[in-house]
């Protein structure tokens, strides 16, 4: 399945959700993208890893459309799509998980899951189809923590808030969810409980791009990992042909053995 | 997979009904989530403490009639205010909104002889402008509302003195605006109104419970929802009894019972804004924007149009208020909507349960918290003439209600 060059992904038939080519990013003189490429699969997980200001937040949110990119390609189901604001994005079926989740202390799951687009009868609310919904949503996610989804969210616990956070995001019928580094803040059980909530966002067909700086939890859950050095995409390689240490070398140094950047780009990029 | 039916099963029955609703409630207060308690605690102790000192005077039907008048202005402003205290801001000048609106009722209506519906459209939309261009100056320019309403605070303290002038008064002629707080419905009327409010509170709410169960979600168990219809229709009727008793201290020349015009009105008020504020989606988004006003933009809601129409309805309700206070004293004067009322508007929406960070509050609680800075305005002066007592008084339960909202606040935050 791993594609290093593009005739293999022509070859082999099915289009990946979303596609970038070539993309260049630039904040006043400061080239933070130069030149990225990336695939995502649906019913996949690719992992988005990188250093510290590699670029991979300035990646995303270019695809969220809270920034726009300079110059590149960008192909959704394999049409190019102009997505300049982030509810183009949500229209196309993208929704991105953020790091402080934003969610609303004061309210309920329900309310949390559907804010910005609650379903109305007339002009109320129709809290009866939401609450339906809401729970159908997280029966098909296999989450099994949450009580009731009528307490609120003030009363959950970090994992409980960050299944609600995900939960939401796939509320929409999307198509790819982007998760950014969604167990910074958990501890061990709660971690094994989002990863499992991620892999089951995979097995239910979406793409999902998930940032993270924990290496075991990339290749504990992620099915490819596409490493950004630089602002230069190192490599996007399937998990099961790498071992951790590659991937720690191909981020530190944007190679490793034979995969990677060509030592005079790795150069160059310095 | 397999015990999701099961847990939601478990969760719709509600073990152990009226008891389990008690259990629920226990940890909700435990969770800091106090509601209406702290401010139903203060109303009892205060009517056994005042009932107890003052009995012949503060329990008659006459006084209590007379509290209903006097915490009107607090209580329609506190309902205004719980809007923009909602969304962590504040309106300070919502007092004095409530006198300028007035003193426009009296220039237009007895000065300019305009008819009723005019002078009361310019009482109001004095009160949306007002609200408008305060809600544009917090919301599009980002002044802290504590500034911006401090401001107009003092100014509209200077317009309503520019109107009437140093020691004059406006004086209200109109018999509708008279009646509101002067008048009550006839005893029939009230008795009818009681009906009314108890058959309409338990039809929905049983529409609610057969809509939820249609739809396969948990519903509460009947005996609690017959325990609370149960204590409202007591509460209800006996307060229309003891407000439908004679309270004429000479019944044989003029005969005066009757619910007051006034409380119908407040009725309307809260729950056509409690319906605004929990079942439809502007009152969602009040709730977002004060709870985490960056969740709330990214989830797509226009904060700066929320906060604008919460600061209208705020001004809004203090020029009705404003109203309230031109039929009370038939009149309208530089100190209409002035001195303590804005403070005792805030302390009652804070008293009743709404926080002053931010996200959390009910339009009950105004009524609530209402009276229970009624009674102490009603009690006190039974018990001592010292207005320095009665300041005194009245700052120190404000500061205890505050305190009371930041421990709970810090309780529920902390887990
Ligand atoms: N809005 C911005 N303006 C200027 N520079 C930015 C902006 N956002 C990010 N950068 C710069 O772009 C680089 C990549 O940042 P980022 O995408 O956040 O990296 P990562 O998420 O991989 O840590 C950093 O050097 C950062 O300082
Ligand atoms: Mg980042």
């Amino acid at each position: 399945m791993s594609e290093p060059d593009a005739s293999a992904a022509t070859a082999g038939g099915d289009t990946p959700l979303l596609e970038l080519r070539g993309i260049h990013k630039s904040f006043g003189a400061v080239e933070v993208l130069r030149g990225v490429d990336l695939k995502v699969r649906s019913g996949r997980v690719t992992a988005l890893v990188g250093d510290n200001g590699a670029g991979k937040s300035t990646l995303i949110k270019g695809v969220a459309g809270i920034h726009n990119f300079d110059a590149g390609e960008y192909l959704y189901e394999g049409v190019p799509v102009e997505v300049h604001d982030p509810k183009a994005a949500n229209a196309l079926g993208i929704e991105v998980v953020y790091q402080d989740l934003a969610l609303c202390n004061n309210l309920d799951v329900v309310h949390n899951m559907f804010l910005g687009r609650e379903v109305m009868k007339g002009i109320t609310l129709n809290e009866d189809v939401m609450e339906a919904r809401a729970r159908k949503t997280l029966d098909g996610l296999a989450v099994r923590t949450l009580r009731s989804v009528r307490q609120p969210v003030a009363s959950l616990s970090g994992g409980q808030r960050q299944t609600v956070a995900i939960a939401r995001a796939v509320l929409w019928n999307s198509k790819l969810v982007i998760l950014d580094e969604p167990t910074a803040a958990l501890g061990v059980a709660q971690t094994e409980q989002v990863l499992r909530l991620v892999r089951q966002l995979a097995d239910n067909g979406l793409g999902v791009i998930l940032i993270s700086h924990n290496l075991g939890d990339v290749m504990q859950v992620a099915d490819d990992i596409a490493v950004l050095y630089l602002g230069q995409l190192a490599a996007q390689v399937d998990t099961k042909d790498v071992q951790r240490n590659q991937v720690v070398e191909l981020i530190t140094a944007g190679r490793s053995g034979d995969i990677g950047l060509s030592p005079a780009m790795a150069e160059v990029a310095l | 997979m397999t015990t999701t039916p099961a847990e939601q099963v478990a969760e719709g029955q509600e073990p152990g009904g009226v008891a389990g609703a008690v259990h629920a409630y226990v940890d909700r207060l435990r969770g800091g989530d106090l509601g209406s308690l702290p401010a139903m605690l203060g109303l009892a102790a205060l009517v056994l403490l005042f009932g107890s000192l003052e009995g012949d005077r503060f329990l008659s039907s006459f006084n209590f009639a007379n509290l209903v008048g006097q915490s009107a202005m607090v209580i329609v402003i506190a309902m205004g205010l719980i809007f923009v205290l909602l969304l962590g801001e504040i309106d300070l000048a919502a007092g004095f909104t409530a006198g300028m609106c007035a003193a426009v009722l009296g220039v237009t209506m007895t000065e300019h002889g305009w008819p009723l519906a005019l002078g009361l459209g310019a009482c109001l939309l004095t009160g949306v402008v007002v609200g408008l261009a305060q809600g544009v100056l917090v919301a599009n320019l980002g002044i802290p509302s504590f500034v911006v309403t401090l401001a107009t605070f003092l100014a509209f303290q200077g317009v309503l003195l520019l109107i009437i002038g140093d020691g004059g008064t406006i004086g209200i002629r109109d018999e509708t605006i008279l009646a509101i707080q002067n008048d009550n419905l006839p005893v029939w009327g009230g008795w009818l109104l009681a009906l009314v409010v108890v058959g309409g509170y338990a039809l929905l709410t049983l529409m609610r419970r057969r809509g939820r169960a249609a739809a396969g979600l948990a519903t509460e168990a009947f005996t609690v929802w017959l325990a609370k219809t149960g204590l409202l229709a007591v509460v209800i009727l006996a307060v229309t009894y003891f407000l439908n008793e004679e309270r004429s201290r000479r019944p044989e020349i003029t005969s005066i019972k009757g619910i007051p015009y006034v409380l119908p009105l407040i009725l309307v008020l809260f729950v056509g804004l409690t319906f605004l504020l929990t079942r439809t989606n502007f009152g969602r988004h009040v709730y977002a924007v004060g709870g985490n006003a960056e969740a709330a933009r990214r989830a797509g809601i226009s904060v700066v149009r929320v906060k604008i129409i919460c600061f209208v309805l705020c001004s809004t309700l203090a020029a009705v208020a404003g109203i309230l206070f031109a039929s009370r004293d038939n009149s309208v004067s530089p100190t209409t909507g002035g001195t303590l009322t804005l403070l005792l508007a805030v302390g009652a929406a804070v008293i009743g349960g709404t926080s002053l960070f931010g996200g959390k509050g009910r339009i009950v609680d105004a009524i609530t918290g209402g009276l229970v800075v009624g009674v102490i305005l009603n009690g006190l002066p039974l018990l001592t003439q010292e207005a320095g007592i009665q300041f005194a008084v009245t700052g120190a339960v404000l500061l205890i209600a505050a305190s009371v909202d930041a421990l709970s606040r810090r309780r529920s935050v902390s887990g």
